[in-house]
């Protein structure tokens, strides 16, 4: 057992996902840079990382949203960026994680629609949204009866 | 501003939207981050020690396994201080081992017996239901602690 002592101790991190017809991961970053003041910017494939003090970070984050709000996209992050147990970089190949992400991004135009249609939505209508199915399962009284015909 | 618990507590698109509309996601990043910024004994990769699991015992019976209450040594905190929560029921991918999928079947036990306000969807597969699911999330923020009208 070693010591552990915490690098960024009182940071926070947050991922900022850019998902726009107009705008790319680097555009965002150049945008970034320009308002860091000592900020960190990790530039990703699909946008950054924004590593420092909670109030700086909210700033930046809050800027950069404001750019094109409909199509980025920002969440936290537990681990700062090029941390040694999570970087692919020290793990020898492709990190674990990331499949949230990836199912998530997969879907992103659709909350980008309502997004922009939600200023235009009449004040009182009741939305509907997808629910999960109400349909009973397959009762195990059912179920046995099922087998026992085909045994029969 | 309400404190509003996510399922999965990993998603992108809800930590998202709550935040956007005015109040605070809790989510997993938050408890990870705690632990990664705790000085302490190294127990990578995320620093979950040995006490975990026995934290976990508030939440699991001793005889359920270390790896579900280590888990809700996670969550079980944040669904304690939330004050409402939203749940998408087919994220799959938030599946994993029977540790994630036992974790999970709890974590939506417990939210519920909470008797806090709760949100039930699935991911829109299209972009109409993509309008009504934000229409929907930002119905059921306005309707918390510090929403808007």
């Amino acid at each position: 057992m070693t010591a552990y002592s915490p690098r960024y101790a009182g940071s926070v991190t947050r991922y900022v996902f850019v998902e726009s017809p107009e705008m790319t991961p680097s555009d965002l970053a150049i945008r970034a840079y320009e308002i860091s003041q000592g900020v960190m910017i990790k530039e990703t494939c699909f946008g950054l990382q924004v590593t420092g003090k909670e109030d700086d970070v909210d700033r930046i984050v809050s800027s950069l949203r404001a750019l094109d709000p409909a199509h980025i996209f920002v969440k936290d992050r537990g681990f700062p960026p090029g941390d040694r147990r999570r970087c692919r970089a020290n793990l020898g190949g492709a990190r674990p994680g990331y499949f949230g992400h990836e199912f998530e991004i997969g879907l992103i135009r659709n909350i980008s629609k309502g997004l922009e249609a939600l200023p235009g939505r009449p004040p009182g209508e009741l939305p509907n949204p997808p629910t999960p199915s109400t349909k009973p399962g397959l009762d195990a009284a059912r179920l046995k009866k099922i087998i026992e015909s085909q045994e029969s | 501003m309400a404190k509003v618990f996510l399922y999965p507590t990993t998603s992108l698109i809800l930590s998202d939207l709550v935040a956007r509309f005015g109040h605070t996601p809790l989510s997993a990043a938050l408890q990870v981050r705690e632990r990664i910024q705790t000085a302490g004994l190294e127990s990578p990769p995320l620093q979950i020690t040995p006490e975990e699991p026995k934290k976990g015992l508030r939440w699991a019976a001793v005889e359920v396994p270390s790896g579900v209450r280590g888990r809700m040594s996670l969550y079980g905190p944040m669904i304690e201080a939330a004050e409402a929560a939203i749940i998408i029921n087919n994220a799959d991918y938030s599946f994993g081992c029977m540790g994630c999928a036992r974790t999970n079947e709890l974590i939506k036990y417990l939210v519920r017996k909470r008797n806090i306000p709760v949100l039930d969807l699935e991911y829109p597969q299209n972009e109409e239901e993509g309008v009504e699911f934000v229409a929907a999330i930002k119905q059921f923020l306005d309707t918390l602690k510090g929403g808007s009208p």
